[in-house]
This record gives C-alpha cells, structure tokens and sequence, in this order.
C-alpha cells in the first residue's frame, strides 16, 4: 500500500501549509496558481478554525493577511507574477511591521499581463524585497513537487524565526506538474513563541502594538539597522543549496526550480560527451548561495546561468563570484521552457572555446 | 473492448488531475484502431497546461480530428469553446469523445451541449477516479466530487472508470490495493465500473488479475 499522494504542485503547497498549522487563507484566482486557492477552499472550511476567503482583490487579500499576522498566527496568501505586484505594497508593510507570512509566487511570463506559460522573471523583485523601502524577503526556489512540501513547512518556521516574510518562488510548471508526495516525511514544524503579537491584554501586560510607521528618521533608521542585523543572522544560517556532479567539474551551471530539472538533463548528457560539467542549484535565493560559487570560481573555469528570463540571477552570480571568472547566460523568456538540447548546445559552445582565461 | 457495441459519445470528466485527458486521447485512438471514425473533444476551460491539444500531432497522424478552443497552449486564458465543438454532438456519422475539464468548474462547459446529447441519448458519460488523489482518497468524497459535477453539467454519470496511480512511481500493488475502492464509489453511486486503466508497462503483469484492464499510454506530460 502506498503511502504516496499524486498531486499538483499547487495543491501540494496548500496541503502543506495547512500541515505546518496555517488556517488562515486569503487569495483572489490567477492562472497558474488558482488550484492554491482552490484547494483551500475545499480544505480550510472543514477544518477547526480554518479560514478561507476569496478577497475582492490581490490588494484586499494581503491586507487580510497582515491583519492575521498581526495576531501572531500562521497565515498565507498567493498568486502569480501580475498579482504579487499587486500585493507587493502590502509586503513592505508586512517587513515594515516585522511580520511573519507566507506569500506564493508561481510566476508566468511578463512584464504586464504577459502570459500564463511558466517564467522566472520575477527574480529582481522577489531578491530585491518585493516593495518599497529597504528589506528583503526569505525567497525560497523550489525544483520539485516535494520540495515544494518542504520548503511550504520550512517557509512558515523561518518566517516565524525572523520575523520576515517567505516567498515560495514556484513557477506556472512547478504549480500544474502531478508527482507523487509523501508527506510521511516532512519536517516537523517548530513553534516559536510570540510576545509580540495582537493577542489582547487580558489586563496584564501593556498593550502590543503593530505599526510600520515612524515619522522620527533616527527611529525608523535605528528600526531599519536592527531588522538588517536580523537579515545578517538569515544571510548566516540560512542558506541553503544543492551540488550537482561537482566533484570534478570545469563548468558550472547555476540554475533553480524548473531550469535545474532541465540543466540536469543537459549535464548528464554533456557527461556522457565527456564535459565535466556540473550544477550548484540555489534553494534560497534569497539569502543567495554567495560562499559556495565563490568557492567553486577557484576551481571552475566557466560558469553557465540558466534562467526562464533574460538573465537576472545572472548578475548575483557575477557579484558573488566577484567577476573571477566568465559568466554565460543561456534563457529562454516570455513563458518558454529551455529544452535539454538548447542548454546542452550552450554546455558545448563554452567548453569548446572554454580555458581560454 | 468492442467498439461496435460502443455508444457513440463518451464524455470523460472527474477530479482534476485524475487522468482524463490521457484516457480520453487513449480511448480515441482506439476507437480509431477498431476502424471506426473518432473525432475528440477538449473542453477543458479549466486547466492551461498538459492538454489534449499537446497531443495534437499524434492524433493528427492517426487521422482523429481534435477540437479544441483556437485559444489552447496559446498563452490567452480565455475561457471560450469554439463553435465547431457542436459539430460532435450534430455530426452522428463518426464517434466523439469529450474530454470534460476538473471538477465542476471544469463540467460547466458541458452544459451547453447536454440537451443534444440527452435528445441523440447515444452517450456514455465516464468518471474518472483516482484514489491516490487528494480530495478523492475515500469513496465517500469521491461521491461529493461526482455530484458537484453532475449538478454543474445537469447529466448524469452512467460509469466509472478506475485510473488509480502515482505517476511513474505506481506499482502494481497500488493498482490491486485500489480496486475495492472503485468498487465501493461504483456501488455508492449506483452505476458499474466500467474498466480500470494502468500504464503500459503494468499491463502485462495485471490484465490476468483485472477484469477488463485497459492499457494507457502518456501522451500528455512534462518531459523533464
């Protein structure tokens, strides 16, 4: 008997979440991620305490979302690239507020309306925080259905740690491909206490407040030190990331969620030509695997990024590297999936002019 | 499976992710293979990705015309079935298989045809079940799945059809350990279990054990 579940990245997330103890769900629908929303609606309702809601808008359901976490319980709201442009006011009142959350990313292709075919274009904006203001987000890549699992339970602990929010960078593949899950094996979720939170007084403490303004720029400038030394500790302890065939290789490719399923394919087949070839898969890509590349440009003599945009990541590559060595970019953009063939052409074309530095 | 005993419409709708679209494109095919003409209906305005239309150059081969919306795999979320998709319920020359979107979102778009295929009453309409599937583990929410797509199509089902799995990781205990469970939502909704459906690569092993087991091959996927 199989203790395995078919399920659709979408689903899988929503089913996690609810396992790490969200009962608060808020969203409005948008191709590729409606069946979060979806399945939420189903679930929460039969659940002691379960809150679905559809809002009116993105606006009004991030706005739902910082009154939960207000509270100190475990909310989550998602949606896709037009949509967490829609939200991302609300994220920087979400960091401005030191609140935890969980917002869903599964990017289609853009700018605008753009598309609803997979993408990665949302990179800048979920690394470089995701709205106004200085701060940044804990940004999750994940490549399968399972770890979507994972990183959803993983997503919620962190949050509650730092106090920041959690995106889960997932893309329109990620959220409509079916694997099996076990969710047998998922971590357990870690509660954190919260003395901060909009619990009522009971008359006997101070009342808590909730705000993210401060009209003193010595306060909000001290507000905004403190909250970068909690990202410091992140950037420290947090980050995570995958080493594919490594251990001898002489190019690098550096790629996340749906591109590394496809880069897998490409250095397996470029092995078998005989180019040691390699992958270092970023799963946080924010806090970014800086150490680790910056290790591996001793050792390798190119590096290939690989990305479903024009070349975002890209540039943190060459940043934590520090420009050591040559950086290629190989993308496909506006909702197109990078075949194996058309990364392994790329594998090709840099190793045979490679070691030329 | 004789196709000469076949009525000529079978509608496939279920849970979504139960299997419909490759069931409905293997079920066509052979139709096709028995000799018979076979047109194949999409009317999925539900799901954007892994659709009918992805398998269009195999059916085109075949010589089975697919009908789908001219908006499919096209990047626009338009919800809007094209004015030929009526010519498989007028058109009572040829077989016609529908392919129906998930739940009951999805069956929506059956309605508008259903009073022509209740007039013609020439139809099969087969849901697909998985028990493998969250929200359809238990018999009894499978029935609350069914009837929420009947109640948004306003037809009935006449059968079921088994198509537990775990993708590629589905063995043939998986197969055997599901099949009290189709039997218990074919005898709770009151309609037979008309066949179950493995891999390919199962079917040898299985079709000894499995009453009237029907082989499926993929062509509706990701491929990495």
């Amino acid at each position: 008997m199989s203790d395995k579940k078919l399920m659709k990245g979408n689903e899988a997330m929503a089913e996690a979440a609810i396992m790490a103890g969200c009962r608060h769900y808020f969203g409005y629908p948008i191709t590729p991620q409606t069946e979060v929303a979806a399945y939420m609606s189903k679930r929460l309702p039969k659940i002691d305490g379960g809150v679905f809601l559809q809002a009116e808008s993105e606006v009004a359901a991030i706005n739902m979302v910082i009154g939960v976490a207000s509270t100190g319980k475990r909310v989550m709201t998602s949606s896709s690239s037009p949509g967490i442009s829609l939200k991302s006011e609300g994220i920087s009142y979400l960091a401005g507020c030191d609140l935890p959350a969980l917002v869903v990313n599964v990017q289609r292709g853009g700018p605008g309306l753009g598309g609803i075919q997979p993408s990665q274009s949302d990179y800048f904006q979920a690394t470089r925080g995701g709205g106004h203001g200085d701060f940044h987000m804990i940004v999750l890549a994940p490549n399968s259905v399972n770890e979507m699992v994972n990183l959803t339970v993983k997503g919620f602990d962190l949050a509650d740690k730092y106090r920041m929010t959690t995106m889960i960078l997932a893309d329109g593949t990620l959220g409509q491909m079916m694997e099996p899950v076990s969710f047998d094996s998922i971590p357990k979720s870690e509660t954190v206490e919260k003395p901060w939170a909009l619990t009522g007084t009971k008359e006997e403490r101070k009342p808590n407040i909730v705000n993210s303004l401060a009209l003193n720029p010595e306060h909000l400038e001290n507000w905004n030190l403190e909250r970068y030394e909690r990202y410091a500790k992140v950037e420290e302890n947090e980050v995570m990331y995958e080493s594919y065939r490594m251990e001898d290789a002489e190019y690098c490719i550096v790629a996340f969620g749906v591109a590394s399923r496809v880069s897998q394919n490409a250095i397996d087949a470029a092995r078998e030509k005989g180019i040691k070839v390699g992958m270092i898969r970023p799963i946080t890509v924010w806090p970014f695997p800086k150490k680790v590349l910056f290790e591996a440009a001793d050792t390798v003599k190119e590096f290939i990024c690989v990305e479903l945009n024009m070349g975002q990541m890209i540039e943190d590559v060459e940043l934590a590297i520090k420009c050591k060595k040559p950086v290629h970019s190989c993308t496909r953009t506006g909702g197109m999936i990078p075949s194996p063939e058309f990364i392994l052409d790329k594998i090709c074309e840099v190793a045979k002019n490679g070691g030329s530095n | 499976m004789d196709c000469k005993d076949l009525k000529r419409v079978t509608i496939f709708a279920g849970h979504y992710g139960s299997g419909k679209t490759n069931i409905a494109i293997n079920y066509a095919l052979k139709i096709k293979d028995s000799g018979e003409e076979v047109d194949i209906a999409d009317l999925d305005i539900v799901n954007p990705y892994f659709r009918t239309k992805d398998a269009e150059t195999l059916l085109a081969e075949k010589g089975i015309r697919l009908v789908s919306s001219v908006m499919a795999n096209t990047n626009v979320d338009t919800p809007a079935l094209p004015a030929e998709a009526y010519s498989v319920v007028h058109d009572k020359s040829k077989h016609a298989v529908i392919d129906v979107g998930g739940d009951d979102r999805g069956a929506l778009a059956l309605g508008r045809y259903v009073p022509y295929l209740a007039e013609e009453d020439n139809y099969e309409m087969l849901f697909v079940i998985n028990k493998y599937r969250f929200l359809t583990g238990s018999p009894e929410e499978t029935i609350e799945v069914m009837r929420e797509i009947e109640f948004a199509a306003g037809v009935r089902f006449t059968g079921v059809v088994n198509n537990s799995n775990v993708g590629d990781d589905t063995s043939e205990e998986d197969v055997l350990d599901s099949l009290d469970y189709a039997e218990s939502v074919a005898s709770l909704a009151g309609i037979p279990l008309r066949f179950t459906t493995v891999r390919e690569n199962l079917y040898e092993n299985l079709k000894t054990k499995i009453n009237g087991l029907m082989p499926i091959k993929i062509c509706v996927r990701q491929s990495f």
